[in-house]
């Protein structure tokens, strides 16, 4: 990446955390909270729908090395349907 | 990292009641991300899950008691905080927790909230204000802004809601603090940090209810509410504490942090010396 | 003052303060009340004697308040009591509700005035005896007991805490001013003879698989977990299934409500008390409680010097209705005399078991009824046979 300025001299150990993302679908509501507030825009409504009728969320397509694990969507999620795990670099 | 992993337990399985979910509140309700911060600053604690209680009333955010797997009380309207003030008193190694919705703890409840803010009872409460009476459909609280719908209250509101810090500064709370259901990092910071400060604690939660209240006031689904907290919350340093009520008909700052940092001594009750 | 437990000994000694130490004597070591005439004695009492015993006082800001708090003191296991009368009664009945739905036990004492409202706040009356059994909503059973002399606020009151225990149940003590007021011979024993009935405790360690209402023996009480024990259990208001989960449909709820009943009813040869005066060859049965008991006994006596064969059934457990000892009665007694300081409500109760109409002598309150107008009653009575 293109770094402007000073160069932070450990540059070379230190990289973005990649989180994986897990789902539990049945427990989605749909309500789209963690879609909007990720940072990283990793997440769509699914096309599927669970048995409720709602689309939970999806990993997006081109976004599968995006998530850093900041856990937003884990704290902010309503009903205990989405977490991250936080994988090394 | 590939896609998403679909599974079926969540990290907090443990701490809540994972048998009875999904729970009962509506898509885009922000009491199970309040439920949430308070579940997740309970396993941070490094106080024993079984000495954690939950004391709850009636109303959705009063149904927060049923959903944690802790020792939980779902009481009557109103009358959580003298039932967890009965616990604490008979057992003070316990850390009880009032978690109930703004309807039950500043209107039927309210005699009970000063009094308890008054003696300073070490008594935590976390106050879920979704500006009405969800449970039931809808009705004007003592929280509705002024000039807002509500079942009860079709041509708007007429009454001046309660600015819920002031109050509970006046009445002697230690501390008292607003967070949005948005500022997740700060209300699970905040409620732990609760744990800790002996004394009487409130914190209050503001909260979308998509159903009771956003439906009726032109905010169409909690994501709605929760971009409303983005924009207009801001923190309140130095903001006098009668200026913190909250007002959606301008473009007014909702307020949030913390305004009541005290460090009064809590209730004792009196222990005599006693001659074995 | 002395700073002892149990005040073994032989005292001259107040009705309400009996009352007070019977609770400390039966192990009560939390009271959260609200100042009423003529209550408030107990929590004056307990104020001053709680500091010393390690009990933990606190008067809080209405009824409702001291009766949730108590609920929440027992459920953390400690023995807890509050003290009123009518009109705070009148404001505890919804969590009273909750007791018994959460089947907490605990004690409140009724010391009763005149009513209903503000009525007569200084003078007996014995009108809350329907309101005792019926004034929360819904079908429910408690247990009520009514003391005649400060001895009996003593001993009731113990009586009282153990029965609460035994049963989940809560129980009132349903007295009157004059007894609360008044102030006589009082014998408290040694801590050693007074007996305490233990909560029901869970078989199983904390191991997830405890349902806090599940009711497996014949007395269909559920053992019961304390906050802080390790079971996490959920307890609440709503109608619940075995593991305390809301369960809102119509056969879980006759379920539950049908056991809770059954429950105080399986309790009653446990738990009623009666006393007998002359009844072994009566043929008039006068039944009566509480102070008018005093006045009754007097009528009786008298009576009986004129040769009227009459007797007295003392009743000591109010509710449930002793209806056994009276129905027995009614086989060989050819009338009853029911004399109290209301308007006829243990009076209904004795009709509806005997299924005949009874004599009533009733007063709505203020002053104790006397003899004579009982024995007026007696007379006219054993005139009409």
């Amino acid at each position: 990446m293109n770094v402007y300025g000073r160069k932070p001299v450990d540059l070379q150990r230190v990289s973005t955390p990649t989180g994986q993302v897990f789902v539990i679908p049945e427990r989605c509501k749909g309500c789209r909270i963690c879609i909007q507030f990720c940072p990283q825009q990793v997440l769509h409504e699914s096309e599927k729908a669970n048995s409720k009728g709602y689309h939970y969320p999806q990993v997006a397509q081109g976004k599968e090395e995006s998530c850093v694990h900041c856990e937003f969507c884990t704290m902010v999620c309503p009903e205990f349907a989405i977490f991250t795990t936080g994988g090394g670099p | 990292m590939p896609e998403e992993k679909i599974v079926d337990r969540h990290p907090l399985d443990d701490i809540i009641r994972s048998d009875r979910m999904p729970h009962i509140w509506c898509a885009g309700c922000g009491i199970g991300i309040a439920m949430r911060c308070y579940a997740h600053a309970i396993l941070a604690s490094g106080i024993p899950v079984d000495q954690h209680v939950v004391v709850s009333g009636i109303g959705c955010s009063g149904r927060v008691a049923g959903y944690m797997n802790i020792d939980s009380y779902h009481t009557t309207h109103g009358r959580g905080v003298p039932f967890a003030i009965g616990l604490k008193l008979a057992n003070p190694d316990l850390m009880v927790t009032v978690f109930s919705g703004d309807g039950d703890l500043a209107a039927i409840g309210g005699n009970h909230l000063i009094h308890a803010a008054r003696r300073n009872v070490d008594v935590k409460v976390i106050c879920v204000n979704n500006f009405n009476y969800g449970m039931t459909g809808g009705q004007v609280g003592p929280t509705t802004p002024t000039g807002a719908r509500a079942t009860t209250a079709p041509y708007g509101n007429p009454e001046l809601p309660f600015n819920l810090p002031y109050l509970l500064a006046a009445s002697g709370a230690n501390y008292v603090s607003r967070w949005t259901v948005l500022h997740v990092r700060q209300l699970k910071q905040d409620i732990l940090d609760a744990f800790n400060r002996p004394g009487f604690v409130f914190v209050e939660v503001l909260a979308p209810c998509p159903i009771g209240f956003g439906r009726a006031n032109n905010i169409a689904d909690g994501l709605e509410e929760m971009e409303l907290y983005r924009e207009r919350c801001v923190m309140a340093d130095g903001v006098p504490l009668e200026q913190l009520g909250i007002d959606l008909r301008e473009e007014r700052p909702i307020y949030v942090g913390t305004f009541v940092d005290r460090d009064q001594p809590p209730y004792q009750p009196i222990q005599l010396e006693v001659d074995s | 003052m002395t700073t002892r437990r149990v005040l073994t000994g032989k005292h001259f000694m107040h009705g309400d303060y009996a009352c007070a130490e019977g609770a400390i004597a039966a192990g009560c070591r939390f009271f959260a009340g609200y100042p009423i005439t003529p209550s408030t004695e107990i929590a004056e009492r307990l104020a001053r004697r709680f500091p010393q015993v390690g009990g933990v006082f606190v008067q809080m800001e209405d009824e409702l308040a001291s009766m949730a708090a108590i609920i929440g003191s027992s459920a953390a296991g400690k023995r807890s009591m509050t003290a009123t009368s009518g009109p705070g009664l009148s404001l505890m009945m919804e969590n009273l509700g909750l007791a018994v739905m959460m089947e907490v036990p605990c004690v409140v004492v009724d010391i009763q005035r005149g009513s209903p409202s503000t009525g007569l706040p200084t003078m007996a009356g014995q009108s809350d005896v329907m309101q005792a059994r019926w004034g929360s909503h819904g079908d429910y059973r408690i247990v009520a007991y009514s003391p005649w002399s400060p001895q009996e606020m003593f001993d009731l009151t113990i009586l009282s805490f153990n029965v609460a225990d035994r049963y989940r149940v809560p129980v009132i003590v349903l007295a009157d001013e004059v007894i609360g007021h008044m102030v006589e011979r009082v014998v408290i024993p040694p801590e050693d003879e007074i007996s305490f009935w233990e909560r029901k405790k869970p078989q199983q360690p904390p191991n997830g698989k405890f349902k806090p209402f599940l009711a497996e023996s014949s007395d269909l009480v559920p053992p019961m977990a304390h906050a802080g024990d390790g079971y996490r259990v959920h307890f609440t208001g709503l109608t619940h299934d075995e593991r305390g989960y809301p369960d809102m449909s119509a056969e879980t709820h006759h379920q539950l409500v049908t056991r809770l009943i059954e429950k105080v009813r399986r309790s009653a040869d446990d738990v009623t008390r009666t006393e007998d005066y002359y009844l072994d060859d009566a043929r008039i049965v006068v039944i009566s409680y509480g102070c008018t008991a005093r006045s009754a006994r007097r009528a009786v006596r008298e009576a009986r010097d004129q040769g009227i064969p009459v007797g007295m059934l003392r009743l000591i457990s109010l509710w449930p209705f002793p209806e056994e000892r009276v129905r027995e009665l009614a086989s060989n007694a050819d009338a009853f005399v029911v004399v109290e300081m209301n308007l006829g409500q243990i009076s209904n109760e004795v009709e509806r078991v005997t299924r005949q109409p009874a004599r009533g002598v009733f007063h709505a309150g203020g002053a104790m009824i006397p003899p004579e107008p009982i024995l007026e009653a007696i007379q006219k009575v054993a005139n009409d046979a």
